[in-house]
């Protein structure tokens, strides 16, 4: 076990770093990792991984954000994952601003009702892109995107886990 | 887990500001992403630039890790055909059978064709092949169907040419980056490709529905002309597609339309080839292209419904 008492400068700032740097590049990496899976699905499918780290960080520790931070994260977003400029971004912002509306109303919220904030959050999100695309002329039903909204909000808890694991090594001493 | 009880920061008026300011930013970090969007909408091809550098350096990332995926794909297939192999060999053998006579037909059929293309003096227009690529990954996350392919501008792909696997037509090209250029494949809501059917002719267009099946429009009303099997191919009308491409098999009918599922499966084609424009003046400006389509082979009633909209 190394040596819980930082012996230098350099070592101060690394820790600083990892306590300060860690939710926002998680959050770029876990969709960069989405982004960059080598498959190619007929039908929506799979859950937007980087809203759904970014929900577990914000719904755990609403108090690291500044409310402008999903500005760029999704800007960063839609670059990689090749959907319209501004999705994302405008997406991602309105749930964080709803979510310190929601702590602001609500005095407590347990682990379900977070689970609940959660999956409103994607719902919003998945009928932002398809409506979107409907103005873009991509003609589709909605419920074609029925699997990836129920496979998004039972992925969520699983992200969840891994946001916690990550917080925890984030302070640790 | 409790919210933290109250936003403000305290007495300080300067940290209240800055809470107020986040807010503030927040608000206009929305307002440019709706204007972004909006220019998207209108212009399908702004910030070409910037998406065609941020494809560059996402592509070959994905495209390492496609082989192994690929791999892992095939088990569940293998074990099924190998459980199949009985009945299946029976039908294959009969299929072969059937096949060979309509094989002996087609090439008397195409000789035929040839004899008479020589003697109409009709020049066979080609299709050029632009480049061979791989898919690489396709969006997943988003009602758009659009997919990668590991060739861009160094290779001669261009915003608009078709792709073909040798299965039958993949889509178009949508985005370009230098190495790596984004295909908008033909079961995307927005793509509309004009085919005909190839057991009576019966001209339509195969759109999009989302979720990987095509629907069929006709231009009649009421009768539904096609049955389950048949097969279509590219018309070529709109002068994008090349004629002939095989495009997808019907499967069944949902109310008065017919559903088909393409025959190139994105997720399993190798390579895919991209062809040039079949007719570049019919991509070009309406200006450049009058008078000279005309002269172009148009072997099917008139492109009605604006058969190639630009894809966005």
């Amino acid at each position: 076990m190394n040596n819980r008492i930082a012996s230098s400068e350099a070592e101060i700032a690394l820790r600083d770093a990892r306590r300060r740097f860690t939710p926002v590049v998680s959050i770029l990496a876990i969709t960069a990792l989405g982004a960059l899976l080598p498959i190619v699905t007929q039908m929506p499918l799979l859950p937007d991984f980087g809203l759904l780290a970014l929900l577990a960080w914000r719904l755990l520790r609403p108090e690291i954000w500044t409310p402008w931070l999903p500005v760029p994260l999704g800007l960063a977003s839609d670059l990689v994952t090749g959907h319209p400029l501004g999705q994302a971004m405008l997406a991602w912002t309105a749930i964080v601003l709803a979510c310190d509306m929601i702590d602001a109303r609500l005095g407590f919220r347990d682990y379900w009702m977070d689970w609940l904030i959660a999956a409103g959050a994607i719902a919003f999100e998945i009928v932002v892109a398809w409506y979107i695309a409907l103005l873009m002329g991509a003609d589709v039903r909605f419920s074609i995107m029925i699997p990836q909204l129920a496979l998004s909000v039972l992925t969520y808890p699983l992200v969840t886990r891994l946001v916690l694991a990550l917080d925890r090594w984030r302070l640790a001493r | 887990m409790a919210a933290p009880a109250n936003r403000r920061p305290g007495f300080s008026r300067r940290a209240q500001y800055g809470l107020f300011l986040g807010y503030v930013i927040a608000v206009a970090g929305m307002l440019v992403a709706v204007l972004l969007l909006v220019i998207a909408i209108i212009d399908p091809r702004g910030f070409a630039a910037i998406k065609g550098a941020a494809l560059d350096a996402t592509t070959p990332i994905a495209g390492a890790g496609r082989g192994a995926v690929r791999g892992i794909g095939g088990i569940g297939e293998w074990i099924s055909d190998y459980i199949r192999a009985g009945s299946q060999n029976a039908a294959l053998r009969a299929e072969l059978e059937a096949q060979r006579r309509e094989l002996i037909a087609a090439r008397t059929a195409a000789a035929e064709n040839e004899r008479l293309r020589r003697l109409l003096d009709l020049a066979r227009e080609s299709e050029n092949e632009v480049a061979i690529a791989r898919l690489v990954s396709s969006s997943y996350d988003s009602p758009r169907r659009l997919a990668t392919l590991s060739a861009g501008t160094a290779s001669g792909v261009r915003v608009g040419q078709p792709v073909r696997a040798p299965e039958g037509l993949i889509g178009r090209v949508l985005e370009t980056g230098r190495w790596a250029s984004r295909i908008l494949l033909v079961s995307d809501g927005a793509s509309s490709v004009p085919v005909r059917a190839l057991r009576n002719g019966v001209p339509a267009l195969a759109a999009g529905r989302g979720d990987g099946m095509l629907e069929l429009r006709t231009l009649e009303v009421g009768i539904n002309p096609f049955r389950r099997g048949d097969v279509l191919v590219t018309s070529g009308v709109g002068g994008i597609f090349p004629p002939g491409i095989p495009v997808a098999v019907v499967t069944g009918f949902s109310g008065d339309t017919a559903i088909a599922r393409p025959l190139a499966d994105p997720a399993r084609v190798d390579y895919a080839v991209v062809l040039s424009v079949y007719q570049p003046a019919a991509a070009g400006p309406l200006e450049a292209a009058t008078g000279e389509v005309a002269a172009g082979p148009v072997n099917a009633p008139a492109p009605a419904q604006g058969s190639n909209a630009t894809p966005r």
